[in-house]
């Protein structure tokens, strides 16, 4: 069955996109992950313009946030203070993005540049993961037991000023660390179109050492404003959120995000971490290829905006 | 009054046939050529996978001789709107195809399809086609800065004549003029499945023996209606409201979807 999306301006399949909307679903339940980092690829393979899916992508993001921080939120493993702190250096870090975005537009080099980040980011985090997933797979064969790492040791973070008290988080730490890394991934959501919880988890545990049990509730409110935001902007001043694609692939990922997370509970962590691993390296290594490969034409038309 | 008047007029313009009959011959009456749309607008819906237009036409004091010779020749074309369009060109760096040069021109029609009564090349001569800017490969296409050398504006020039033909924008329907009788005629135009809206031109082009004679023209509105486009309208000119839409629904999907779904 095909649909003709009004802002994208192509003919679709309605089924192709709510399956690629119920496995991204699927994978961000089993992974626990929002999937936004999947989805925009995935759109720009299937020919929807980059400058669309980016925007479409922000937009998908919110629902499957929100249903996300929704029970985190009846669980009470969210941390509205350090959520909100996040949140004001995401709203900077996003309205920069928007600005960078169009005048990259305007250039010719946006998509590129989403390319470019794309591969950097989803090759280095995907590469990352499969090391660490595949020294705890081997680990854990030998029957070693996983190095845990002390919490309460600081580093150079906790020297910095101006700190602040997030209780729910039992945290005592400087403000600045935590406004940068908000900007960043508001940055990055308004150029690629994620959530960036594939940053923000690793970042807060590692980084802030807030405790795992409200990072991801936390680190899903604050995607859920940062990426209405970017919708929000994108729509005034890009016209590039296609609502109608956007609701194609949030009903598939709603329902696919349930089965995923049962899927998940079945395996076990380091085995899902070397899946996710691959996936996202895969991502990467297809986006690369288009890179380097000669394009079937060198000029492309575009209008003044 | 008026039609008595006319018939005055008549009266007194078959007199000074009659009188001078060989004045009436040499010089003979200037051919013209006029275009008929039968509306001066198209609704197309989101689904339009592209159609065939046909416009009527007729010549008006053809010479009979050179008509039974089949010396005369038609060409309509139906542009669309002038809009100004960056042609880039991908280059390899570092290995990488990046977007490095790019020329601007101003006022490229956005589409342009023609229907001929023989392959262009046949009617007149390429001189021709340049002097009155007709057809898709003669069209003048205005480079926005146009001290760039001639090299680099004649490639991507063609470049973007290419690209146009390639899309479907750009198209030539040779034997797409049809002689009904010694002055009526009928073209048919392609509309590509992605013509754009807006106010596009249908012009004729009247040719006898080769020389250029005679253009007519008139105008057709293509407007998009159904559901997908007032979507797009929306978008465009709310723009904030549609983005509060956007992230309304998102939120309202993703509660729903909790709830139905809900596996904890």
């Amino acid at each position: 069955m095909g649909i003709y999306l009004p802002i994208a301006e192509i003919s679709v399949n309605v089924f192709v996109l709510l399956a690629m909307g119920a496995a991204v679903g699927f994978l961000s339940g089993m992974f626990g992950v929002g999937g936004g980092f999947l989805i925009t690829p995935l759109l720009i393979f299937y020919n929807i313009p980059p400058a669309i899916a980016v925007a479409t992508g922000a937009n998908q993001v919110i629902a499957s946030s929100f249903s996300g921080a929704l029970s985190h939120f009846k669980r009470g493993t969210l941390d509205f203070k350090l959520g909100g702190v996040l949140l004001a250096g995401g709203i900077v870090g996003s309205t920069a993005g928007i600005y960078v975005f169009a005048l990259l537009r305007r250039l010719g080099q946006l998509d590129l540049f989403i390319s470019l980040l794309y591969v950097a980011l989803l090759g280095t985090v995907g590469g990352l993961m499969l090391v660490e997933s595949v020294n705890a797979l081997r680990a854990s064969r030998s029957g070693a037991a996983p190095v845990l790492k002390k919490s309460g040791q600081h580093n150079w973070i906790h020297r910095l000023p101006f700190k602040m008290r997030f209780r729910a988080s039992k945290l005592f730490v400087s403000v600045i660390p935590v406004l940068g890394l908000g900007a960043a991934i508001g940055f990055l959501s308004s150029i690629m179109g994620v959530g960036g919880g594939f940053i923000m988890v690793p970042a807060l545990i590692y980084l802030l050492k807030v405790p795992t049990n409200v990072v991801i509730g936390t680190s899903l409110f604050q995607i859920i404003f940062t990426s209405a935001y970017t919708t929000l902007v994108h729509a005034t001043t890009n016209q590039t959120v296609d609502v109608i694609l956007a609701f194609l692939l949030m009903a598939g990922g709603v329902a696919g995000a349930q089965y995923g997370a049962k899927a998940g509970q079945r395996l076990r962590g380091e085995q899902l971490r070397a899946l996710l691993a691959l996936l996202v390296l895969a991502v990467a290594i297809r986006l690369a290829i288009d890179l380097f490969a000669t394009p079937p034409n060198r000029y492309s038309l575009a209008g003044l905006t | 009054m008026a039609g008595l008047r006319a018939f005055a007029a008549t009266v007194s313009f078959s007199l000074l046939f009659a009188l001078s009959p060989a004045a009436a011959q040499t010089p003979p009456a200037v051919e013209s050529i006029q275009i008929g749309l039968s509306t001066d607008a198209i609704s197309i819906t989101a689904g339009f996978s592209g159609a065939d237009l046909t416009i009527f036409g007729s010549l008006e004091n053809p010479d009979p001789l050179v008509s039974r010779q089949g010396r005369y020749d038609v060409i309509v074309v139906l542009e669309g709107p002038p809009r100004p369009v960056v042609v880039r060109r991908k280059d390899r760096v570092l290995g990488v195809w990046i977007n490095l040069e790019s020329e601007t021109f101003d006022n490229v029609p956005v589409s342009y399809s023609v229907a001929t009564t023989r392959p262009l090349q046949d009617i007149a001569e390429p001189t021709k086609y340049k002097q009155l800017s007709l057809g898709p490969q003669n069209l003048y296409m205005k480079p926005a800065v146009e001290t760039d050398s001639p090299a680099t504006i004649e490639e991507f020039t063609a470049a973007l004549r290419e690209r146009k033909t390639a899309t479907g924008l750009y198209s030539e329907n040779v034997g797409g003029v049809q002689f009904l009788s010694q002055s009526l005629f009928r073209a048919t135009v392609r509309l590509a499945p992605n013509i754009p809206v807006g106010t596009h031109k249908a012009r004729a082009f009247l040719f006898k023996s080769g020389m250029f004679v005679k253009e007519s023209s008139a105008q057709l509105e293509i407007r998009k209606s159904g559901f997908e486009q007032s979507i797009f309208r929306v978008a465009h000119d709310y723009s904030f409201l549609y983005g509060v839409f956007a992230v309304s629904l998102a939120m309202l999907t993703g509660w729903l979807g909790r709830i139905v779904f809900r596996k904890d």
